[in-house]
């Protein structure tokens, strides 16, 4: 295939390059580029079907369409260069553009935009090819292995050094309101990364409608709380129940599909309980949503400024001020220790027969058969386990908002969910973390990329997919084997 | 009986729609075995680059309907082509020797950034269009008044449904290319070594898909007249779930599934409840899968050690 070809090309070092392109050549490749893009472009960037006062019309942005196009051709140049070996220029062209998208007084935001990550681009992919050059050239021995070695090692330090950042964060300088939240937001998803991670990950299900459970377990507890009245922590363990039961009712019929199949009908499933959500308004409110979910209590005491006759809240038990800071807090640790219980979970359970044979049957089915496994109890263990996980965490989200509604549980979010845990590398536990942090804390932070996040989000998952097919951390060795087995690939 | 007659009539133009999206991925997934997940915005960004030309031509003036109309069939096919030719060479190729879910996780990516590239450029409001094509043939009338009606919008859904399948299934029954496709559909290896240009081949597969999504784009913008860019998604799960409900990776299949989900919504929305027509599609996905996994025209896959 060419593009081999082209990658052995590229690791020529940077200072022996001198198989050099004629210039004609780069110019004819970097104009198709151009030319593409700009067909690309025109209909959408060039072209706007704007609204106003309820007439449409068409806006035009030709001017826009053919800086981009002219940036993309430059870019393209300095991209042609950075592969064929020469790095200075380029990295110092992508500084300028980079510097010219962020401070030039520029009218436009898209133009702006487009400079900045074409700029970015550039210098990353030069950075890249410095790396893969030393890696190459460093020892004989393949760079990767030796750094999974390393990173084998420090693993356990790094894992309780970021448990102890965790658990003091609240209490550090930076601590502040905004930060606890985004940590609470990051530490839900890193549970359900957890979660997924036992199906996708450890039994090698592809499930695309994970949010189903997730769904589940927040409503269950909204409704038995408001039916109810159910506290918070009788309805934690009922809603792990339901999602887990709900994991295998829905599980039965579709696990003997195989791959593709079993993501398409896990992501109708996921559809499905969102359109019921939606239209059975009797018992859920259909689209309005469930609101005025009580909020969890402190081994029963509440945190209320004011709290009911005869009960006494938090602050008053401890003798503080009140501070809505607390329940926040609370809700970070309580997070913080339900994410921990399902990572000791999995890790656990992966030494036990039972994960060991899910760990198998990832490998190959039809062996595992022949050593009398049964592969639809083993796989519809992995997916309850993982529903239940799912639910844990569905109704500290309903706790945490207060209010849940169909529309947090889309198919957007078993995509994100599942792309934590496909972009951290399936089966790492500490890749779950990274791409938690990446995937969800960075956007939450770059508050002035808002407008562009989901872009960005979307861009990041192909990018990160075409480095790294196999995930940030890629670890797929069984987690018990007789032997430390050489290069093992799937 | 004419309220039958009139549901299907109407399953049977959105079938045709749904058709024609199912053959992107039956083939994509015949040729290189995975789900183009992506291919749902394809068919958006056909309808938006639909609607976009016909605003332009109706700005400009001039011609008659049908050649405006043809001109903003080949344009809207053309452009969206070439999404489907980038969409391929920037998240599928570098991903080829990989594994299967990188390559799914990276359609799932670019289906969330096309998206989100067509809300930011367009805004997230519903688009319209009045109609163009406008009257209707009565057919049938009943004693209370309720008239079963034919549209001349859906006569030429299904004529050019009908058009389309025919000259596509005879370009990849009798030309070079549907010959290379249908070799490198066996066994991509061997192809290549024959002399096959499997590169060549398989963006070629993605740019039909993708002229096929258009018209199905351009087709929707017809006859609804509301476009936004979030539609993309639903009809893409439909298809693909007529792609399976076909047997995935045969073309007759597709249309056939395509057709079938078609009238499985129109009759359910019609007889049952209206709110629950998408679920009828999934559930009927899950029945077929389990009683007949590889669909109804669908070869039974063997699995080897």
């Amino acid at each position: 295939m060419p593009s081999t070809g082209k990658r052995t090309q590229a690791s020529i070092l940077p200072d022996s390059g001198h198989r050099r392109l004629p210039p004609g050549a780069i110019f004819k490749e970097a104009g198709l580029t151009a030319v593409v893009s700009l067909a690309l472009l025109v209909p959408f960037v060039g072209f706007k079907i704007a609204n106003r006062g309820g007439e449409q019309f068409l806006e035009t942005r030709l001017p826009e369409v053919l800086i981009a196009a002219g940036l993309i051709f430059l870019g393209r140049i300095f991209l042609i260069l950075v592969r064929e070996g020469s790095l200075a220029l380029p990295v110092a062209g992508g500084a300028v553009i980079s510097v010219i998208g962020l401070f030039a007084p520029i009218p436009s935001a898209f133009i702006q935009a487009v400079a900045f990550t074409a700029g970015l681009v550039i210098i990353v992919r030069a950075a890249f090819m410095v790396f893969a050059a030393r890696r190459r050239s460093s020892t004989g021995r393949e760079f990767g292995n030796g750094f999974a070695d390393g990173y084998r090692k420090a693993l356990p330090w790094l894992a309780s050094a970021l448990i102890v950042f965790a658990f003091i964060l609240p209490l550090m300088p930076f601590g502040e309101r905004r930060t606890i939240d985004i940590a609470i937001l990051v530490l839900t998803y890193i549970m359900l990364g957890w979660g997924l991670n036992i199906v996708v990950g450890l039994a090698g299900l592809l499930d695309l409608g994970y949010v189903a459970f997730y769904a589940v377990g927040a409503y269950s507890y909204a409704l038995l709380a408001s039916y109810f009245d159910f506290s918070f922590w009788v309805c934690l363990p009922l809603a792990g129940l339901f999602a887990g039961f709900f994991g295998i009712i829905l599980g039965f019929p579709v696990l003997r599909l195989r791959g593709d199949y079993l993501a398409i009908v896990t992501l109708g499933f996921g559809e499905m309980i969102r359109v019921i959500l939606l239209n059975w308004v009797s018992l859920t409110k259909g689209p309005d949503g469930v609101s005025g979910i009580p909020r969890p209590s402190f081994f029963g005491l509440e945190f209320k400024r004011y709290p009911a006759e005869g009960t006494e809240s938090f602050h008053q038990f401890f003798g503080l001020d009140y501070s809505s800071l607390h329940r926040v807090v609370f809700l970070y640790y309580l997070i913080l220790i339900l994410a921990l219980i399902t990572n000791f979970f999995t890790r656990r359970i992966r030494t036990l027969p039972i994960g060991r044979a899910w760990e198998a049957l990832r490998e190959d089915e039809i062996a595992c058969r022949s050593l009398g496994i049964n592969p639809r109890n083993t796989k519809l263990s992995a997916f309850a386990i993982g529903a239940m996980f799912g639910g844990f965490a569905g109704a500290f989200f309903a706790t945490r908002q207060g209010f849940v509604s169909p529309e947090s549980f889309t198919f957007l979010e078993s995509a994100i969910i599942l792309a934590i845990v496909v972009l951290g590398g399936m089966g790492s536990q500490m890749g779950v973390v990274i791409a938690a942090v990446v995937l969800i804390g960075l956007p939450e932070y770059i508050r002035d990329l808002q407008e562009y996040r989901m872009l960005a989000f979307g861009a990041g998952m192909v990018l990160i997919m075409s480095w790294r097919p196999r995930g940030l951390l890629s670890q797929r060795d069984p987690t018990i084997s007789l032997a430390r087995a050489e290069g093992k690939t799937s | 009986m004419e309220y039958f007659l009139q549901q299907l009539i109407n399953g049977l133009t959105l079938g045709a729609i749904y058709g024609l999206i199912a053959i992107g991925y039956t083939m994509v997934y015949g040729i290189i075995g995975m789900i183009n997940f992506a291919h749902g915005e394809i068919y958006m960004i056909g309808a938006f680059i639909s609607l976009i030309s016909i605003m332009l031509l109706e700005s400009l003036a001039g011609g008659s309907v049908i050649v405006a109309l043809f001109v903003v069939l080949i344009v809207a096919m053309v452009l969206t082509s070439l999404y489907g030719w980038a969409l391929e060479r920037i998240a599928y190729r570098p991903l080829r020797s990989s594994p299967r879910l990188a390559a799914l996780i990276s359609a799932i990516g670019m289906s969330i950034a096309l998206g989100n590239y067509i809300q930011l450029t367009q805004g997230a409001r519903n688009k319209t269009l009045q109609p163009i094509v406008q009257g209707n043939l009565e057919l049938m009338k009943r004693d209370d008044g309720f008239t079963v009606v034919l549209s001349y919008m859906q006569i030429g859904i299904i004529v050019t449904t009908i058009v389309l399948m025919a000259a596509f299934s005879l370009m990849i029954a009798k030309t070079s290319l549907g010959r290379a496709q249908r070799a490198c559909e066996q066994d991509r290896t061997m192809a290549s070594l024959l002399g096959v240009n499997v590169d060549r081949t398989i963006s070629l597969t993605f740019v039909m898909g993708a002229a096929l999504a258009a018209v199905a784009g351009f087709l929707v913008v017809l006859y609804y007249g509301v476009i936004d860019f979030y539609i993309g998604f639903l009809a893409g799960i439909k298809a693909f779930t007529a792609a399976v409900l076909g047997g995935i990776g045969s073309i007759p299949g597709a249309m056939l599934g395509g057709l079938l989900i078609g009238l499985i919504e129109a009759f359910w929305s019609g007889y049952f409840s209206i709110e629950y027509k998408d679920v009828a599609a999934f559930a009927i996905l899950v029945l077929v899968l389990i009683f007949r996994p590889t669909g109804l025209l669908g070869r039974p896959e063997v699995e080897k050690v």
